[in-house]
């Protein structure tokens, strides 16, 4: 598919995500000419991959490899505290839009490929001392006490997937 | 494998290669930079090649680089500017 397929569907999944951002306290970047490129680059990601990942890093093309920077990637919140920007500049804090300056560069937060292949999954030999397990959402942090996470995190959207046992 | 970058003419300040995502909006506005510099430089596009040539290429940007981030500048093999960079990439090809 060329980009010029997909523009028809660039107004309406801007519209769609900046409803759930504003729903969730979050905001698109107001610059209209970036945000609605970045989502074109999303769409093109998703005819590609299957699935909406980051416009500014480069996917391999398997969820495993992939996942954490399927937007919203793992590492928004973290950089919208930090820089007020997320690293592709999608979303901006209210301060920063306030102050006009748009979508800084900031520095890649992602590990480094090497650094991805040696990080070892979390044990699971823990005692359950809980009547419930809490996961917690990659994205944003929300936690929910249950057998199992939500098929989508109320607050940010994002799949089940995308949750990690935080106690158990 | 040899992969052959696109070429922009323009002024000569040193070998200029980006290395850049298609779908980026801060690599698009590298190259914008680039263009409204004046300057010679390359271009690769990394998401658009075949799987073997992204390997290929990643390396090289890594070492570079090592988080293998988009945008990558690397003047004259030595020099590297990583993101967008404004400031910097203008005083590194004034």
């Amino acid at each position: 598919m060329t980009g010029s397929e997909i523009i028809p569907d660039v107004e309406r999944r801007y519209q769609e995500l900046n409803r759930d951002a504003e729903r969730g306290g979050y905001h698109l970047n107001p610059d209209l000419s970036m945000t609605k490129g970045l989502i074109e680059g999303l769409l093109i990601n998703k005819e590609r991959y299957g699935y909406e990942a980051c416009p500014c890093r480069l996917a391999f093309g398997t969820i495993e490899d992939d996942r954490d920077v399927i937007c919203p990637c793992d590492y928004r919140d973290p950089d919208l505290s930090e820089f007020g920007a997320c690293y592709c500049g999608l979303y901006l804090t209210g301060e920063k839009i306030a102050d006009g300056t748009g979508a800084p560069a900031i520095p890649e937060r992602r590990p480094s490929r090497s650094e991805r292949k040696a990080k070892q999954m979390p044990g699971s030999g823990q005692e359950k001392t809980l009547p419930y397990p809490v996961w917690r959402c990659k994205v944003c942090g929300y936690l929910a006490a249950r057998d199992a996470p939500p098929e989508v995190c109320p607050i940010c959207k994002a799949k089940k997937d995308r949750f990690e046992i935080f106690i158990s | 494998m040899v992969i052959t970058p696109i070429h922009i003419e323009g002024k000569d300040k040193g070998k200029v290669m980006l290395y850049a995502l298609s779908t980026c909006g801060h690599c698009r506005r590298t190259r914008e930079l680039l263009n409204e510099l004046g300057v010679s430089y390359d271009y690769l596009y990394v998401d658009q090649l075949s799987r073997e040539e992204m390997d290929t290429v990643l390396r090289e940007v890594e070492k570079f680089n090592p988080r293998g981030s988009f945008p990558t500048i690397v003047i004259n093999g030595s020099h590297t500017i990583i993101g967008a960079r404004e400031d910097e990439i203008r005083e590194a090809l004034a």
